[in-house]
């Protein structure tokens, strides 16, 4: 399916997502990586880790009804995938973020504004295997 | 307070992914089908996130010490191992399957979809397959 060309409003999201990364290491410390902070919390070893990763969750969680509340009109969630395939890619996701050390908020957003040398690797090989990946199912397998 | 503050950030993140069209993936998969429905949204995202979060995290170095905590807790590896190039790789394909990646997810989860909370449940459970696989070692999604 195809969607809108969104510069500007894309641009304003993604200035507001290197604001939260920008908060977080103000205020804790730590790096704003969505894999760090799921299984942080799922493998927390004390409950101060857990409770503050648990408290951001709660916050992106609670971002799609603040929108809806202020502009009458849910984010649109589009799956254009079968639940089995859902599935799939999320034990994917999991198990290579969790290998990778990180995913695109982690390596893309956090890692190449610090310069790390790992996330300059770790971004291209990702967007590259995503690439790929989408080719062959449009357009290869005919998805 | 600071959970208060871990709350706001994972909020503010949450709206910039609501706002940018991350958490939709018919979006993400688009800014990967340069072949076919392209739609490079998505490139902006990246930009407005890095731009900020590059200048942000600069200043707030300029202190010696987090609002709420001892130090900045930074990932000081940069070992380039095929560990991270592997997961990286996996981590992409599997993002190119669901068009979901964990930080677009978390906050989709607010707008009650089911495949959201369908997708992250697996996310999880690839974490558990990686502490399988190499069960000597802590999940150390640093980022």
């Amino acid at each position: 399916m195809e969607t809108d060309f969104t510069p500007l409003t894309s641009f304003g999201g993604g200035l507001a997502i290197g604001l939260g990364a920008v908060l977080l290491m103000l205020g804790l410390g730590r790096i704003l990586g969505a894999t760090g902070i799921m299984s942080g919390l799922v493998f927390a070893e004390n409950k101060d880790e857990a409770l503050w990763r648990g408290a951001m969750i709660v916050g992106m969680i609670l971002a799609p009804g603040l929108i809806f509340a202020v502009t009458g009109t849910m984010p649109a969630v589009d799956v254009p995938i079968s639940p089995t395939m859902i599935v799939i890619g999320g034990l994917i996701v999991g198990l290579g973020a969790s290998l990778g050390s990180g995913c695109t908020s982690g390596h893309g957003v956090c890692g190449l504004s610090r310069l790390s040398v790992r996330s300059i690797v770790a971004v291209p090989t990702f967007m590259a295997t995503a690439a790929v990946t989408v080719y062959l199912i449009r357009h290869v397998f005919g998805g | 307070m600071r959970l208060v503050y871990a709350l706001f950030t994972g909020l503010i993140f949450g709206i910039g992914i609501a706002v940018s069209g991350m958490m939709n993936p018919a979006k993400v998969l688009n800014f990967f089908d340069v072949a076919g429905t392209w739609d490079p949204s998505l490139a902006f995202v990246m930009g407005g996130a890095v731009i900020v979060t590059f200048i942000g995290y600069r200043l707030v170095w300029r202190r010696s010490a987090p609002l709420f905590g001892r130090r900045f807790q930074l990932p000081g590896s940069t070992e380039v191992d095929s560990k991270l190039i592997g997961g990286s790789a996996l981590f992409g394909i599997g993002w190119g399957i669901a068009g979901f990646c964990p930080g677009a997810a978390l906050p989709a989860l607010g707008t009650g979809r089911w495949e959201v909370a369908l997708f992250l449940v697996a996310v999880v459970g690839g974490f558990f397959l990686r502490r399988l696989l190499t069960p000597t070692k802590r999940a150390d999604a640093a980022t």
